[in-house]
């Protein structure tokens, strides 16, 4: 029992992970119909700005509450700024073009984050600077819990909320729905679609980033090319829960996140990437549209 | 597009104007891009000091030496192209690599048609030197240091009960496993659990948890230090008190930085591995190395960069020998290469083309120093 | 008669290829020669699925890997005991039996597995499907490194060499062949009415699901043949050359050439193959590769997003010098 709660809370973390950088991707999907391939590797960059920017103050030799939310926020702006230039200049060209060329365009901007982060950061793994001290909430001989799982969990729940709130109670969030459920209709109503998109794109880039903070915070070794995998998890995670939908993507990211540690544990290790994979097509041949997808009618 | 185009080829063309005669060529070929890009990068650098150096005392044969290094991205068939544009486009003379003994084995063969020296400075399958009698390696094959380790820990530590945590991509790793295994159990140990996970992976805890529950005194981890710090950090959070041990992957200044909990490779404290040199060895080979290294580079080399050092050091010391640069004639002076002072130790190439030298077994003390403990000869 | 005369001829001009073209071609463009066409066998085989039948397939590596590690298994494993029972024919002549069986068997585990992503494909549309077919190339990535009898993680190697020039011309001949003539029957009307529109072609009588399957299928069988050709030049076989970034480049070639245009496929699978390489002669800026090669990649979508010929054909009888005139109206 106390091997499967160890193992839940790990599988939780991953989970809160997952859910963030899914979210990202849920929202752009919405938005602009758009599977954007290079979000991982925004992940990737939060980590690595957290990195530079924690060394650069020196956050990083006298670690602190408020040193950590300062290089988490650093992050979470960094990331959404770049977020809004890839829009800007990689997808904004080609609005109107087929759905092919612009996910190419989105493979050719994340093989440019990857590579070019492997020639200016050098593809060496980096330590990243322990921000948060770790301590041990719970220990006995067969169950140990430490702070940071808690604190990953903490930190995106907050941060989940925050999005639950923008999306749901502000103008700006209405828009970002109104421009999701149809763009042209949107505009006429007098939104500035290209406005809202960049926003979307700035929001979910900086849940990137953070999740890239996070993660770093807990498997320290980061590298140019970290954000390759969980970036496709994530996005099966947005898949699986229904893309376009906001809470599907926190519902899909959990049932990742544990499904994959509970296989790798109990089953074994080296399936843990295929597990992602065959939850996804075991759900969607039950749920075409997802866990909370709408089933879209089509028209003739 | 166009503009990009021009720009490119007037500067290749440029580059193309400075050729001399007076070069010597020779090729290698590694992954500079890619999963394990940092592997190949370390070896670049330690071939590239040692070329440096060579040209700086004169050169090979009178004539400067030029390494003219290609990127396999990591793949098979680009190392193959790479291979083939290093022979057939560049021509040159001999060819150091590839890291990997997946893709020097898409290389091998390619440079035993030609007729082209190959040394690999770190692929441990054993299948790469038979590909042909062109084809060499200065690097540990895997059961030496498999059963250095597993006497170490039974005859010198005392150990009965040993855990394997394994990297199933490496040919290294699992052949290190492999004859581990083998020796400990021979010498009357137990293998409680044997577990494994692919390089490249961050979370550990799903397979220490279940090695945790089998309370073994030890874990032999021969992977790369890529993977072992972060694996050595997991087991102390999960509690795991058992000593470490593990081959010579794990030599890099990062691994101590990585297994970090509140003070420099503690979570690597009184673990043992086994390396080619030991850094405190007061050996002026080694620590001249050492300090050219740091002063080049900003960092302490890793197992790669020395082992990238040597490769190419014995190449030139074979040239020389030689006295020329045909390939049947570098060939016969490699197969000759006996007691070859370098820094990962007194190289010998045996009959089988592979290398005979001592190991040494360090310990990780205080701030994650390295200690040296012991010594085993071939 | 006269059609197996013309490929009776096209028999003899493969084989001459064989014997002359590594005489006369310097081995290293041979090298990219042959990766080349087996990009072209790859590209033409997604582009049946994802250009005529609109089906968004994101896992040809997966394909290509099956066919790959099905084959190189039966040449290593069952090549020896065929060899010694086929002893009394002509060593030249068994080598090529047992290299089409492979070619067959890796053609045909591929297109069981085609037939398996085929399925889905029935209750998903657009990027669900993207989503799982690029989900089943990385589940078998990810079985493949977890069998050993195949090298697992660390490669299949020795797979005996039996990929030569004759074969990996006339595959390539023969894919471009087949899905060209099946593209302009009435299958291909059918596949292109799938792609149009799913709804009103089921109006109109076409079974979409066998259209979708078959196209998913043929496919497969394709890129499992391009395996089979992969492992057998390279005689190593390893799982990060079938990752999704294979996938993906595959996906780039159809789409640079344009989708729906098998010249197209055909000039952008050779373009794409050679690009990378000759990128190696930039000198100095060497090591920013990968890097112009993703900036040209986002810069050819940028200034010309159908691709080379969008979606048409060009008109390539118009070259041909022996064709009868076409009657003027």
């Amino acid at each position: 029992m106390q091997e499967f709660l160890q193992q839940l809370v790990n599988g939780i973390s991953w989970g809160a992970i997952y859910a963030l950088i899914a979210l990202g991707y849920t929202m752009v999907y919405g938005v602009l119909q758009l599977i954007n391939f290079a979000h991982g590797d925004v992940f990737m960059l939060g980590a690595f700005f957290g990195y530079f920017f924690s060394r650069w103050t020196k956050i990083a030799q006298e670690p602190t509450l408020f040193g950590f939310f300062a290089t988490l926020l650093f992050a979470m702006v960094a990331c959404a700024l770049v977020g809004m230039i890839i829009e800007r200049a990689a997808y904004k060209p080609l609005r109107l073009r087929p759905r092919l060329t612009v996910l190419i365009t989105a493979i050719g901007v994340s093989l440019l984050l990857e590579n070019g982060g492997q020639l200016i950061f050098g593809a060496d793994p980096k330590f990243f600077p322990s921000l948060v001290a770790e301590t041990k909430l719970y220990e006995s001989p067969t169950l140990v819990i430490s702070n940071l799982p808690m604190i990953i969990l903490a930190v995106s729940l907050v941060l989940m909320i925050l999005l639950r709130f923008i999306v749901m109670n502000t103008k700006i969030g209405k828009a970002m729905r109104a421009v999701a459920f149809n763009r042209e209709a949107a505009s006429l109503m007098g939104v500035n679609t290209n406005n809202v998109i960049s926003f979307t794109f700035a929001l979910g880039s900086a849940l990137a980033g953070a999740g890239g903070i996070l993660v770093a915070l807990t498997y320290p070794k980061i590298d140019p090319l970290m954000g390759l995998l969980p970036g496709l998890k994530a996005f099966v995670a947005a898949v699986l829960g229904g893309i376009g939908n906001i809470p599907g993507a926190v519902l899909g990211g959990m049932i990742l996140g544990v499904s994959e540690t509970m296989v790798a544990g109990y089953i074994s290790s080296t399936f843990r990437d295929a597990i992602a994979f065959a939850l996804l097509v075991v759900i969607l041949l039950v749920k075409p549209t997802g866990l909370l997808g709408s089933r879209v009618g089509e028209k003739v | 597009m166009r503009k990009l185009l021009t720009v490119a080829l007037t500067v290749t063309l440029l580059a193309g104007c400075a050729k001399e005669e007076n070069v010597i060529k020779i090729g290698e070929y590694g992954g500079l891009t890619g999963s394990t890009a940092t592997f190949g990068i370390s070896t670049k650098n330690g071939i590239d000091m040692a070329t440096e150096e060579l040209n700086a005392a004169g050169g090979l044969l009178n004539k400067r030496v030029e390494i003219i290094v290609e990127d396999d991205r990591c793949l098979a068939e680009e190392a193959a192209s790479a291979v083939k544009k290093l022979i057939t486009q560049d021509k040159v003379v001999a060819m150091l690599g590839e890291v990997a003994s997946s893709r020097s084995l898409a290389g091998a063969p390619i440079c035993q048609e030609n007729k082209i020296p190959m040394i690999t400075p770190s692929s441990t399958n054993p299948k790469v030197t038979e590909v042909g009698d062109y084809i060499f390696r200065i690097c540990f094959i895997d059961p030496f240091q498999g059963e250095a380790m597993a006497k170490f820990a039974y005859n010198n530590l005392g150990l009965r009960k040993a855990a394997i945590l394994k990297d199933s991509k490496n040919d290294y790793s699992v052949g290190l496993a492999q004859f581990f295994a083998e020796t400990f159990k021979g010498l009357g140990g137990q293998i409680v659990a044997e577990e494994s996970y692919f390089e490249g992976d961050q979370d550990f805890k799903a397979q220490l948890t279940s090695i945790k529950g089998k309370k073994p005194e030890t874990i032999f981890i021969p992977g790369y230090y890529t993977e072992v710090g972060l694996i050595a950090r997991q087991a102390r959070e999960l509690g795991i008190p058992a000593s470490l041990m593990g081959g010579d992957g794990w030599d890099s200044p990062k691994l101590a930085e990585i297994a970090t909990i509140k003070k420099p490779g503690d979570a690597l404290k009184d673990c043992y591995f086994s390396n080619h040199y030991a850094s405190d060895d007061p050996n002026p080979i080694i620590q001249s190395f050492i300090q050219k290294y740091k002063a080049k580079y900003n960092e302490v080399p890793d197992a790669m960069a020395v082992l990238g050092y040597d490769v190419a050091n014995i190449l030139f010391d074979a040239m020389k020998r030689a006295g020329s640069t045909e390939g049947s004639k570098i060939r016969d002076a490699l197969a000759q290469t006996t007691n070859f002072p370098g820094v990962a130790g007194s190289t010998t190439i045996d009959s089988a083309r592979n290398a005979r030298k001592p190991l040494v077994v360090l310990k990780i003390a205080e701030g994650g120093a390295y200690q040296y403990v012991a010594t085993v000869n071939p | 008669m006269k059609r197996l005369l013309v490929f009776a001829a096209i028999f003899v001009l493969f084989l001459l290829a064989n014997r002359f073209l590594p005489q006369w071609i310097d081995s290293y463009y041979l090298h990219l020669t042959i990766l080349s066409c087996i990009n072209i066998i790859l590209a033409v085989s997604l582009n049946l699925i994802n250009g005529f039948t609109g089906q968004f397939s994101l896992g040809h590596a997966g394909f290509m890997a099956v066919g790959g590690y099905t084959s190189a298994a039966f040449t290593y494993y069952l090549g020896q005991k065929l060899t010694s029972a086929l002893g009394f024919l002509p060593i030249m002549l068994t080598k090529n039996l047992i290299f089409l069986s492979a070619l067959f068997s890796g053609g045909l585990s591929a297109a069981i597995l085609g037939l398996l992503v085929g399925i889905p494909s029935l209750r998903l549309r657009g990027d669900y499907l993207a989503i799982v077919t690029l989900g089943m190339g990385e589940i078998v990535r990810v079985l493949i490194l977890n069998i050993d009898a195949i090298g697992g993680a660390r490669g299949f190697s020795g797979i005996p060499a039996y990929t030569n020039v004759f074969w990996v011309i006339s595959l390539t001949a023969l894919t471009i062949a087949v899905v060209t003539s099946l593209v302009n029957s009435s299958h291909g009307r059918a596949f292109l009415s799938v792609r149009e529109d799913e709804i009103a072609a089921e109006a109109m009588g076409i079974n979409t699901t066998y259209y979708k399957v078959t196209a998913f299928v043929i496919g497969a069988f394709f890129a499992g043949m391009a395996g089979c050709l992969f492992g057998h030049y390279l005689q190593l076989l390893h799982t990060n050359s079938f990752t999704f970034v294979k996938s993906f480049e595959i996906i780039i070639m159809i789409i640079v050439g344009g989708l729906g245009s098998i010249s197209g496929s055909i000039i952008a699978a050779i373009l794409l193959t050679f690009l990378p390489e000759l990128l190696r002669y930039l000198g100095p800026i060497k090591d920013w590769r990968m890097v112009i090669y993703s900036l040209a990649l986002i810069l050819i979508m940028l200034t010309r997003p159908q691709g080379l010929f969008g979606s048409r054909e060009p008109n390539w009888r118009r070259f041909w010098p022996f064709r009868k005139p076409s009657p003027s109206i």
